[in-house]
């Protein structure tokens, strides 16, 4: 009886609508009686796009028609699913060595990267929006979605170049004045969005213009903040942007070939292709990569120091020494062990510790950031985020289950690793008033005293 | 409701405090139960649950970043708070990470649609609403008169501009809002700006509104007893010449914080109505009358606070570019966290800045 009144409302003020209308206002399942019908209406005409958006999946072109000639004249002799396998191995290793090619690069380029990749998302996601809400035609959306990108972009960038670039800012006039106000400029910045926001709703359309308002700015919070957690990330050291994604690419990785080979029983009802197998047996390997691959990079100072960026010389230099967290030390062994592997002890990195702290969140929580984008996918409809990648679909679905990595290493170093920045700390206490300043000074001086880290010399 | 405003002020910062938190929670409510109706959503399994979770996820987050800062050595004092604030962050995100799980567990074969929704519309809403009640209490923090003074700002543009457009309402302001007209919102301008400057040259006098907020760890309650700043001490100002003509005057005596409360009026008076504009377009577009029926009359809590919205983000913005410095017991107990070496650095280049500013009186080499 539901269905059927739904869907009379929908071809409008036919001859079967009255009754069926008079029959909803008698139930009266909602205070403004005489709007409900109009929400059945609008939600018919999305509820319709449950079953019209089937007729949209060809509109996504299958994967095969971006791959180049060459491979498919290579692939012409296989059957399709070998060839569709083929296809995937094939630009995993492109990806994957183009990835290490960027490293050897710098970190310079590793911020572009992010920062591509970053505006590739949500450029993927805005589009699955416009296509869901018929919405391409909306007065001023495009150019407002990616206006707000630019605001938060600016707000973000602002914040981590003012902490990382002090001495160069403070050569520039201008960039002192920016950095002064920042806060205020993308504000007044977001401010302007805003209320051109406003002034743009059109009557017929101010749900469906909400709706896209609100999606923008999901998508901003997911995509936006991500990248540049990412960012502060790879400040810290290359290490940490690097042992993260890798050990979820990993993950994703081993769990698919443990499932493949084993795989039997399954895991989620949401991706029917995942198993306990692939799930169990990729956590495990995924641990004694990340166990690999930190002893390694810890050895470099390429990886392990912090970006600085030296002013004399213009660039991004990768020197320091190195902290203790990459010095090896010995680790005395629990019994069991010490009786397994018939050794003493073992020296180790710390950061190997740490690393399997990132890798048990890589194989465990990571998969809920890909459930969530199979969930998305299956909620409106959509095969792949979008064609970028043959054989893989979009960036976003190669980037889903970093999702809440990049929150996660972050978090994991604010607590427990890193203090504050010095740089920071050093640029806030300039801004001070100047008897505030010499309060602290003097505070400071008389804890270093006690601490034994200055010398107590002439009285000032 | 005016009358009760008074008595709350009355009561102090600790019951200001609890009052944010209630209309937080209850404009929450009101709007996610627009959302339940709009989704017809309400057998969503655990769907109410998650959203009350995300609320109070996000709030503890919020109010732990605050009561660090502010509470800073009772926290030190009690062995739990300080495990809870040390890795107050990790806490917070483990927190959230649980909803998340719990989130994508609940996702039902038949419903992925309407669960994405309502998770989108919960986010938004949380990002709506909570940060803006946390930026009210930070500004309450900086002393009553940075909360005072805005939000009875935005109330009387509300009055000011509803009673010009009354008597002389014209010419219509936007399409959205039939019953806004441009001479109400001027009319509403100049007189909120009017309100601002008297408002403010009132509350200035007095002490219990203009000092900030403190936790006094002796007598384990707020107070607000401090030497006003510069910003609340009268000062003589030169009248520009034009003035000068029209009141007969030389100079008059104004506290600095007037000349920011035209800053804050105006924008009450100019932007505070888009925060109108953009609730009536959402009601429009759900085709909602108001947002809920608490207060007769009036509508929902949220009918009331609609054009506060931008209003406590930019005071807080506002405060921090213009007024405030950082605060610095935080840059102290920042300062000694670092390590030994950075700390040396630091020392030596807040000496040589110092020096250079003459402030101090003898220069002597510090060694390692």
């Amino acid at each position: 009886m539901l269905e059927l009144r739904r869907r009379g409302g929908c071809p409008g003020p036919g001859g079967a609508a009255p009754p069926p209308r008079e029959g909803e206002a008698a139930g009266g399942d909602h205070e403004t009686e005489s709007t409900s019908d109009k929400e059945t209406d609008i939600d018919d005409r999305y509820g319709d796009l449950d079953s019209r958006t089937d007729s949209d999946i060809p509109e996504i072109l299958p994967s095969s028609d971006r791959t180049p000639e060459i491979l498919k004249n290579a692939l012409s002799g296989l059957s399709s699913r070998w060839k569709n396998w083929w296809i995937r191995g094939i630009l995993t290793l492109t990806m994957i060595s183009m990835f290490f090619l960027i490293i050897y690069m710098g970190s310079f380029m590793l911020m572009l990267l992010v920062l591509g990749i970053q505006v590739k998302c949500f450029h993927e996601i805005i589009t699955i929006g416009y296509r869901v809400y018929h919405s391409y035609d909306l007065p001023w959306f495009r150019t407002l979605s990616w206006y707000f990108l630019l605001c938060v972009n600016y707000f973000f960038y602002g914040e981590t170049v003012a902490d990382y670039f002090a001495t160069f800012v403070q050569r520039e006039e201008q960039l002192q004045f920016l950095i002064r106000y920042h806060r205020f400029i993308s504000f007044a910045l977001y401010l302007a969005g805003f209320c051109m926001f406003v002034l743009s709703l059109v009557k017929k359309h101010y749900r469906l213009q909400f709706y896209m308002f609100a999606w923008t700015h999901v998508t901003l919070l997911i995509t936006v903040t991500q990248s540049h957690l990412v960012i502060q990330n790879l400040f810290e050291g290359m290490i940490w942007f690097l042992v993260p994604i890798s050990s979820v690419i990993c993950n994703d990785i081993t769990a698919y070939l443990f499932g493949f080979f084993f795989g039997r029983t399954p895991l989620i009802k949401l991706s029917p292709k995942k198993t306990w197998e692939g799930f169990i047996g990729g956590f495990f390997s995924t641990v004694v990569f990340g166990f690999i691959a930190a002893y390694l990079l810890s050895k470099s100072q390429y990886f392990v120091c912090p970006v600085e960026y030296r002013s004399d010389i213009n660039s991004f230099v990768t020197e320091c020494e190195p902290s203790e967290l990459f010095q090896l030390q010995s680790y005395s062994l629990p019994p069991f062990l010490k009786a397994l592997l018939r050794r003493e002890t073992v020296t180790l990195y710390p950061f190997q510790i740490h690393s399997i702290a990132l890798s048990t969140f890589a194989s465990l929580i990571g998969p809920f950031g890909g459930f969530f984008a199979s969930g998305f996918k299956r909620a409106f409809k959509i095969k792949d985020f979008a064609n970028t990648i043959p054989g893989h679909g979009g960036i976003m679905d190669r980037f889903d289950c970093q999702y809440l990595m990049a929150t996660f290493v972050h978090v994991y170093i604010t607590s427990f690793i890193r203090g504050p920045n010095p740089s920071k700390v050093l640029q806030q206490l300039l801004v001070l008033q100047p008897e505030q300043q010499l309060n602290i000074y003097k505070t400071l001086k008389i804890h270093l005293i006690e601490k034994g880290i200055l010398q107590p010399t002439l009285k000032v | 409701m005016i009358a009760f405003f008074f008595i709350i002020i009355y009561l102090g910062p600790m019951v200001l405090m609890i009052i944010v938190m209630c209309v937080q929670i209850k404009c929450f409510h009101e709007i996610i139960t627009i959302g339940y109706n709009v989704y017809h959503s309400y057998d969503l399994p655990w769907f109410r649950t998650l959203s009350w979770y995300f609320l109070l996820c996000v709030n503890y987050f919020f109010y732990g970043e605050t009561v660090t800062d502010y509470f800073f050595t009772l926290v030190q004092r009690e062995e739990p708070l300080r495990i809870l604030s040390k890795y107050h962050r990790f806490i917070s995100f483990t927190l959230y990470l649980t909803g998340f799980c719990m989130f994508v567990l609940s996702l039902v074969k038949k419903h992925y649609r309407l669960q994405f929704y309502m998770f989108g519309w919960t986010h938004v809403t949380l990002l709506i609403v909570v940060t803006q009640s946390h930026l009210v209490i930070h500004n309450l923090f900086e002393g009553m008169i940075w909360f005072i003074v805005p939000i009875s700002c935005v109330i009387c543009n509300d009055i000011m501009a509803y009673m010009f457009g009354f008597f002389f309402g014209r010419t219509p302001l936007i399409k959205l809002s039939p019953k806004k007209t441009w001479e109400g919102f001027i009319g509403g301008f100049f007189a909120t700006v009017v309100f601002g400057l008297l408002l403010s040259y009132v509350m200035s006098g007095y002490r219990c509104f203009v000092c900030p907020v403190e936790y006094n760890n002796d007598t384990n309650s707020f107070t607000v007893d401090c030497e006003p700043s510069d910003l609340f001490r009268l000062h003589e100002y030169n009248i520009p010449g034009v003035i000068q003509s029209a009141i007969g005057w030389k100079t008059v005596r104004m506290y600095p914080f007037q000349i920011h409360s035209i800053a804050l009026s105006t924008f009450a008076s100019l932007i505070g109505p888009f925060g109108g504009f953009f609730a009536s377009g959402f009601k429009r577009a759900f085709k909602i009358k108001d947002f809920a029926n608490t207060i007769p009359g009036h509508g929902g809590i949220m009918d009331r606070f609609d054009c506060q919205y931008l209003m406590a983000t930019f005071v807080n913005v506002y405060i921090a570019s213009f007024i405030r410095g950082p605060n610095p017991s935080k840059l102290i107990q920042q300062f000694l966290t670092l390590r030994p070496d950075q700390q040396l650095h630091i020392f030596n280049t807040l000496k040589s800045h110092l020096a250079d500013k003459g402030m101090l009186t003898t220069i002597t080499e510090d060694n390692e």
